[in-house]
């Protein structure tokens, strides 16, 4: 039991130290440290103070002190996960809009500048020159 | 037949062997409509090829996925007024003639999406459903047996990319769309809208160049990522139980 909970304060003391440098170098931004940090600190409690562990054991019922150790672990780190599950999926949907309004926005300020100086050798005036006025956004063939 | 501010959206991922061909097969069947090539970030020359024939193309700045890409053009279609939007892949595959059947139906059924159907009217179903083979088969068969009891009536090609939506059904898919394999989740998403839906007889082709998204690891989770999302969105039926107790 004592070599667990060595092992977890050196991980934990591992992780911290792996963050904090993160951070310092710019590689994680601080939002998004705190989770890890308050993780790694919550680990650092455990693998310290024994009676805390003992009590946690008895709350869950669980015998076996290094499983209800391991139990926690694994709670901590699955909420630290989840947090940033969420956070993924809002960046990716707003990544998605901002890719799509940057695209939409890029064509209409072409088409408009192919509208206004359409002898200009660009390929969309090209395009548009070609179609006539069909291709010329706003303007779709009736 | 009078084509009231059609676009033919032609969403492209590394189609540079195809996609100049089948816009101008779409332009020789329909000439007055807009073609616009959405280009989900190609790395081959699909937007170079596509400008060279003259269609509009939108360009992603990044990889999106099918249904990012297809609702980028959605987008633009709505912003843009148009009232129908017909969606052709960029591969070939769809056969472009079948695009007036899709408008006629579209404008005279009074339904919001049409779907081109590969095994309706077909004169062997079984074997056009086994030309993709058997994986594909029992996925598809497999969406049809689930989105019967959603959807209240049969539906025979649920996978088909060949599809056209009227202006009511583009301003719900300009905000919503399912990102990845998005052909059944949307069928699910214009019946919890109590939209209308119909199938006609389409045909079908090899593709003529690219190869298929769907690799062996995609075609595992293809049918999980799917049901997944069918699920979700039925749990966001008006009617779900389980939906209002989420929704509060």
């Amino acid at each position: 039991m004592d070599r667990l909970l060595g092992a977890m304060t050196v991980a934990s003391l591992l992780l911290i130290g792996l963050v904090l440098a993160s951070v310092r170098r710019e590689h994680i931004r601080v939002e998004y440290s705190i989770s890890w940090l308050a993780a790694g600190l919550a680990l650092l409690v455990l693998s310290l103070w024994k009676s805390l562990d003992q009590r946690i054991a008895l709350v869950l019922k669980i015998p076996d002190l290094a499983v209800s150790l391991l139990t926690v672990c694994g709670v901590v780190f699955l909420a630290v996960l989840f947090a940033f599950s969420l956070r993924l999926s809002q960046l990716k949907d707003s990544s998605i809009k901002l890719a799509q309004r940057v695209a939409i926005l890029e064509y209409r300020l072409e088409s408009l500048a192919a509208e206004s100086a359409p002898n200009k050798s660009s390929l969309r005036a090209e395009a548009a020159g070609a179609q006539g006025t069909r291709a010329k956004l706003g303007q779709p063939a009736r | 037949m009078v084509v009231n501010k059609l676009m033919v959206l032609i969403p492209a991922y590394n189609e540079e062997g195809a996609v100049a061909s089948v816009v101008e097969e779409v332009r020789a069947v329909v000439p007055d409509a807009t073609i616009l090539v959405v280009d989900d970030c190609s790395e081959d020359h699909t937007i170079r090829e596509a400008q060279r024939i003259g269609a509009s193309v939108l360009p992603l700045p990044h990889h999106l996925g099918l249904g990012g890409c297809v609702q980028a053009g959605y987008r633009l279609a709505f912003e843009l007024d148009f009232d129908y939007v017909i969606r052709v892949d960029g591969d070939g595959q769809h056969d472009p003639r079948d695009i007036p059947a899709l408008l006629t139906a579209l404008q005279r059924e009074n339904c919001e999406m049409v779907i081109g159907s590969r095994f309706l009217n077909a004169e062997n179903p079984r074997r056009v459903l086994l030309r993709g083979g058997w994986c594909r088969a029992l996925g598809i068969a497999l969406f049809r047996s689930i989105l019967r009891p959603i959807l209240g009536r049969p539906v025979s090609d649920p996978t088909s990319g060949f599809v056209g939506v009227n202006r009511k059904a583009l301003d719900v898919f300009s905000r919503a769309f399912p990102l990845e394999y998005p052909e059944i989740e949307a069928l699910v998403v214009l019946q919890r809208r109590r939209f209308r839906f119909m199938e006609v007889p389409c045909r079908i082709r090899v593709r003529r160049a690219g190869k298929s998204s769907i690799t062996a690891i995609k075609a595992f989770y293809f049918p999980v990522h799917v049901l997944l999302g069918v699920f979700v969105n039925v749990l966001l039926f008006p009617s779900s139980r389980i939906g209002r107790i989420l929704r509060k």
